[in-house]
């Protein structure tokens, strides 16, 4: 029996191996084709023209300038928000806040999407639409203002659990030196949460730029170059190349494979991300590990 | 403790601002919430309408029923592929394997990576494998295989941590009167760890019911009640995606995104309720 469980215990080990596996034996010789050089800091994405390039630095920057963007919009209310359920709100409103947490991260990308689509874009049309000479609504900063909000429960738990968890002692101390309530908190207790804070943060940036469906239906889509300062034109990103690309594309064409190729390129960015979560973690262990100790 | 410092210590302005900050940001994150879940409410459930249920689709109902079905026949045979795998790994990593063996450390790293995979590349990674190199096409078998992959972590961290919070003197009692191993985990630990397991079998569920983007190229965008496994299909998730994407019946597309809403938070409380029974019980 023990041998059935240990077999059943590679499943996740085949998993993640046939997908590296597919993923660099399909994206790779496309992409050496095209040119390293050329894929990655092309800046023309035209697969079907008579002469296609394949240039994916406009889905590179997209990506991370629409995660950028959400970073800067949510990750301030996150972090606040987490503070003030591990150390302000009273109990009442944490008894409401908390499972509203929990919810609002179990609200599928489509319903976002949705959302964004009606809501998001025509207030950003109405907005900025004249001053900006915008065609539409759909752009870079719906798609910043939409992962702000979703990756909004990753950070709060996240940031509240870490928060939570910096031992009682340091805040006593702190008040028993005169500072405020406020003040230790601030100044000692969050401090303190330092790397699990930074963890929830780096979580958050591994969801935006992993979410495709919501970003799909709201950035525009456009493959055009675009600078930051041009957050109110469309983009796209890696994740909405592959799912818009998917659609139409020739299977076993050059075209599928940088398709493909494009999804290695995520995949990268995706594994440095869990590395630094996985790194941040280990510090937090360690520290609790020797606080344990001493 | 923290009230009657607020009550003897007098604020100071900076402390006002840390205070206003955090109780604004609060705000800011229940109001969107909110927000959201109203609108989609008040713009959807006046058009929930029994033609939306109608047991065939045809352009004028947009009935979601082939959906709905879809969509439980997915939670099934995903499950029947993942929970399976999950907990068996479970019960490995935490009754059989000597802890802190490299082993267990490469099958721990994987289960982490595999949970940060973004959906969309186990699309792509679906699509390669299971449709085209597998020949399975576009179909349900192959949705479900991808998203099996998808929900595995899920399972098999949360079966780990149900497992590691049942006492060793369980174990130590079982063994004490001669049980073996075996009989050790499925009469006495698993039993006890179930609802624990449960609970993340739950959130999988909602994971499914969710997912849109592993799916849209794994088992395609046909409305129909499936005839068997190699049939295409779309789940509710998916329809409420095309509803939007088309956006010809914005109404219907309402109507679909509450009952998928409603679907997801009943999965989610119910995933909460189990698990707050589980923490009662082991402690």
């Amino acid at each position: 029996m023990r041998g059935v469980f240990f077999t059943a215990a590679l499943a996740s080990v085949l998993a993640v191996a046939l997908i590296c596996v597919f993923l660099f034996a399909q994206g790779l010789p496309p992409m050496l084709k095209i040119g390293v050089l050329d894929f990655l800091t092309g800046q023309r994405w035209r697969p079907t023209a008579a002469e296609p390039s394949f240039g994916i630095l406009p889905m590179i920057l997209g990506s991370v300038y629409i995660t950028g963007g959400a970073v800067i919009l949510g990750v301030p209310v996150g972090i606040l928000t987490a503070i003030f359920m591990a150390e302000m709100c009273p109990k009442p409103v944490y008894r409401f806040l908390k499972p509203a947490i929990s919810l609002m991260a179990g609200v599928p990308s489509v319903i976002y999407g949705f959302f964004g689509m009606m809501v998001l874009v025509p207030a950003i049309f109405e907005v900025f639409g004249k001053r900006f000479d915008m065609m539409s609504g759909n752009s870079m900063l719906a798609a910043s203002i939409l992962l702000a909000i979703m990756i909004l429960p990753t950070v709060i738990s996240i940031a509240e659990t870490n928060i939570r968890a910096v031992p009682r002692e340091l805040y006593e101390g702190a008040v028993a030196l005169g500072a405020s309530h406020e003040r230790a908190v601030f100044k000692v207790m969050v401090p303190a949460a330092r790397s699990g804070v930074l963890a929830a943060v780096v979580l958050g940036i591994g969801r935006a730029i992993g979410e495709t469906m919501a970003v799909r239906m709201v950035a525009g889509n456009q493959t055009v170059m675009r600078m930051p300062y041009e957050f109110f034109s469309g983009t796209r990103t890696l994740t909405s190349n592959i799912i818009l690309e998917m659609g139409y594309v020739e299977r076993g064409s050059l075209h599928f494979g940088a398709i493909v190729a494009t999804g290695a390129v995520l995949f990268v960015f995706i594994l440095g991300i869990n590395l630094l979560f996985s790194v941040l973690n280990q510090d937090i262990e360690k520290k609790r590990n020797k606080k344990g100790a001493g | 403790m923290g009230k009657v410092l607020i009550l003897t210590k007098r604020k100071k302005p900076g402390d006002w601002a840390r205070f206003l900050l955090t109780w604004a940001a609060g705000f800011i994150t229940v109001a969107v919430l909110l927000y959201l879940v109203i609108f989609i409410m008040v713009k959807g459930i006046p058009h929930i309408k029994p033609s939306l249920f109608a047991f065939t689709y045809t352009p004028e109902n947009q009935s979601l029923f082939p959906a709905l079905v879809t969509t439980v026949l997915m939670v099934g045979f995903t499950l029947a592929v993942a929970v399976p795998f999950g907990v068996s790994t479970a019960v490995y990593l935490v009754e059989y394997a000597s802890r802190g063996s490299r082993l267990v450390r490469v099958i721990r790293t994987t289960t982490e990576t595999l949970a940060g995979i973004p959906s969309i590349v186990y699309g792509l990674f679906g699509y390669i494998f299971f449709c085209d190199l597998l020949g399975w096409g576009k179909s349900i078998l192959a949705g479900c295989f991808t998203l099996a992959v998808m929900v595995l972590p899920i399972i098999i961290r949360t079966t780990e941590e149900s497992l590691k919070s049942i006492p060793d003197a369980y174990r130590e009692g079982s063994f004490g009167l001669g049980a073996g191993r075996l009989r050790t985990v499925f009469r006495v630990i698993l039993p006890c760890a179930a609802p624990g397991i449960f609970a993340g079998v739950i959130l999988a569920i909602g994971r499914i019911v969710g997912e849109t983007a592993a799916l849209l190229y794994t088992i395609g965008s046909v409305i129909q009640l499936p005839e068997n496994l190699f049939s295409q299909g779309r789940t509710l998730a998916l329809h409420v995606y095309n509803l939007a994407a088309e956006g010809l019946y914005n109404d219907q597309a309402y109507a679909t995104a509450v009952v998928l809403l409603a679907v997801v938070f009943g999965i989610n409380l119910l995933a909460a309720r189990v698990e707050r029974k589980f923490i009662r019980a082991v402690s």
